[in-house]
């Protein structure tokens, strides 16, 4: 039995064409009809990939020709061959482990594609497409996603912005259902904010704008509610977390007007995630007691730094991998030479799985 | 054999605080159950060494500098375990370990295990008076870790430079909150301390009397500064800090008068 995976990439692909190829419901029942005995496509926004095992190789150009059937779509006017890879035995096997630990992933050390590899696997092994070569090689990758996960800090931080104002909220008042919210002006980045803040637990979120119009409008979609925008100084002596984004040409919080708002609040923390260019809020601010002023370059700092420190981290996740490969096709080879090593499938276990050929 | 029990609880500290530094190191800190079981280990040999000794003796042991500072060890193990925890502050275990380890491996370098040449009988008021106010020191300890803890936190989250640590410290106002309760629970020990000290029977040095109300006045100063919105949060960290840091010194100077004086 031939082990295999064959796919497209961010790495590889543009969008257009992982779209293409991106496969439709009936993917792996094609595949199956087209030879393979055991199939799985996982299909993500950054990945098109077919995990297969054939008694006979099946060639990629079948298998592109598989996914677009499924998808029901015609290849007319594209004439460049496709850029496929192709991962055969060993490197198949690692392949898939570097992928479920994220390690292939467009942001190193993302979790979800752990999730998209479970979700695909058991929807293949619903319609029955996947026998014990996948099975096994599946299971052992969401083993090996969990260990890199545990033993090294490759999911450490946060990438994206706003992800990062939330990660530092937490980190100042732990449980964030308790905070009040001001979001000064209503632009795009301090609504995303604002929502990832809500989604972690904040409900008392205020929003204030030049025009009370879209104050209200950005209160209304992010349930909030809209105050006058001369009322912000007063709000500021209430509220834990500011988020701003005005488009004001001079800062509108200095350590001189920010001072007396924070005279009754000595045991409060104040943090500050100023998003606007010019920036709003003067950074001597975060200089004074119980004052953490974020503005935009310092926050994508921070998730530069955790990139970074991922990065560091891919080469101990490798460790890790290379372990479970080599245990992966030792195990495999050893239960072949015992007859009920595969008859934990039943369904399957009369076909052999000949661990020379992985 | 006490010694050895005392060497090997040693060694269970410094394990922890090896595998702390390693970690920090390598940039790849994660509080895991090692830290927790090092000091829970360390903790049943120092228990082992003060049970065998206080039998030996015949009465609590708190002799000399020697035992006290042992006594003062076990003390914030003992806090440690019943409240670090408890409040999620399993980070505070790699801060702890070092402090017990260098309480104890200086009382196990320094020649200060001198025996008094008179076995003193027990008196138990005495012995509660002693032991509740260095439970107390342990307490203070703890509220001294916390704020190194928050200041280290709180530090980078101002310079914007975030650490491996900084994901496992607990955030800045759970800290807060569990460095208020260790100074509560330290500051109600020690006034039983102080107070059961006057009730022992025996004239207590005017010097240890005067140095016992300095330590109670700081951390009163402290708790009422924090209770009253006075002092802000980085400021009683530091003030936790400095205070466990002049109490020491003054256990220290009580002890070794009591010691040149009399047995406590």
């Amino acid at each position: 039995m031939n082990l295999f995976c064959i796919g497209l990439s961010h790495h590889t692909a543009n969008v257009e064409t992982r779209e293409r190829f991106a496969g439709g419901a009936g993917a792996e029942h094609t595949l199956r009809t087209a030879g393979c005995a055991e199939a799985l496509v996982l299909a993500t926004c950054n990945r098109v990939e077919v995990y297969g095992a054939s008694e006979k190789r099946v060639s990629t150009d079948e298998i592109a020709q598989c996914l677009l059937q499924s998808a029901a779509v015609t290849d007319c006017g594209h004439r460049e061959a496709p850029p496929f890879y192709r991962y055969e035995a060993e490197k198949c096997v690692q392949h898939l482990f570097r992928v479920a630990s994220g390690l292939d992933s467009m942001v190193v050390g993302e979790t979800e594609i752990l999730g998209q590899t479970k979700k695909a696997y058991q929807s293949a092994r619903t319609s029955g497409a996947v026998g014990p070569c996948l099975h096994r090689l599946f299971q052992r990758a969401f083993r090996v996603a969990k260990q890199v996960r545990t033993h090294t800090e490759i999911t450490r931080g946060s990438v994206s912005v706003g992800s990062v104002a939330v990660d530092l909220a937490q980190k100042i008042f732990g449980e964030l259902s308790n905070c009040r919210v001001l979001v000064l002006g209503a632009g795009e980045t301090s609504e995303r904010t604002a929502r990832a803040l809500v989604s972690r637990g904040v409900s008392d979120l205020r929003v204030s704008n030049r025009s009370n119009h879209r104050a209200q409008e950005l209160a209304q979609r992010v349930g909030g509610q809209a105050v006058q925008f001369d009322e912000w100084p007063r709000q500021c002596r209430e509220i834990d977390i500011l988020i701003t984004s005005t488009s004001s040409e001079a800062p509108l919080l200095t350590p001189t007007n920010l001072d007396p708002m924070l005279a009754n609040r000595i045991d409060r923390p104040l943090f500050i995630i100023d998003i606007a260019v010019p920036r709003d809020v003067d950074p001597a601010v975060n200089e004074m007691e119980g004052v953490y002023l974020y503005d935009i370059d310092a926050l994508r700092s921070v998730a530069e730094q955790s990139l970074a420190v991922r990065r560091q981290q891919i080469a101990s996740a490798e460790a890790i991998i290379s372990e479970h490969v080599q245990d992966f096709l030792e195990k495999v080879s050893c239960d072949l030479k015992r007859p009920s090593g595969i008859a934990g499938h039943p369904a399957v276990a009369d076909r052999s799985l000949r661990a020379s050929q992985l | 054999v006490e010694r050895g029990f005392l060497i090997i609880s040693t060694i269970c500290f410094l394990a922890a605080v090896v595998r702390t530094g390693v970690a920090l190191r390598a940039g790849v800190f994660r509080p895991g159950r090692f830290n927790f079981l090092a000091i829970g280990l360390g903790f049943i040999f120092q228990t082992a060494f003060l049970s065998i000794r206080g039998h030996e003796l015949g009465r609590c042991p708190l002799t000399n500098l020697f035992e006290v500072f042992i006594f003062l060890a076990w003390s914030v193990a003992l806090i440690y375990m019943l409240i670090g925890p408890a409040y999620r502050l399993s980070l505070m275990g790699a801060f702890t370990a070092p402090l017990v380890a260098l309480l104890q491996g200086f009382a196990l370098i320094a020649p200060i295990d001198v025996r008094h040449p008179v076995k003193v009988p027990a008196n138990s008021s005495l012995e509660f008076h002693a032991s509740i106010s260095l439970i107390a020191y342990g307490a203070f300890a703890l509220a001294c870790i916390a704020g190194v803890m928050y200041l280290v936190q709180e530090r980078q989250l101002k310079t914007h430079h975030l650490r491996s640590i900084f994901y496992h410290l607990p955030p800045l106002t759970d800290l807060f909150a569990a460095i208020t309760r260790l100074l509560w629970l330290g500051f109600i020990l020690y006034t039983v301390g102080i107070a059961s000290g006057f009730f022992t029977g025996r004239p207590l040095p005017r010097v240890q009397v005067v140095a016992a109300i300095g330590v109670w006045l700081l951390y009163a100063t402290i708790l009422q500064g924090r209770y009253f919105r006075r002092i802000a949060p980085k400021r009683v960290a530091t003030l936790c800090i400095i205070g466990f840091s002049v109490a020491l010194t003054l256990l220290w100077g009580i002890t070794f008068s009591a010691q040149t004086h009399s047995v406590p």
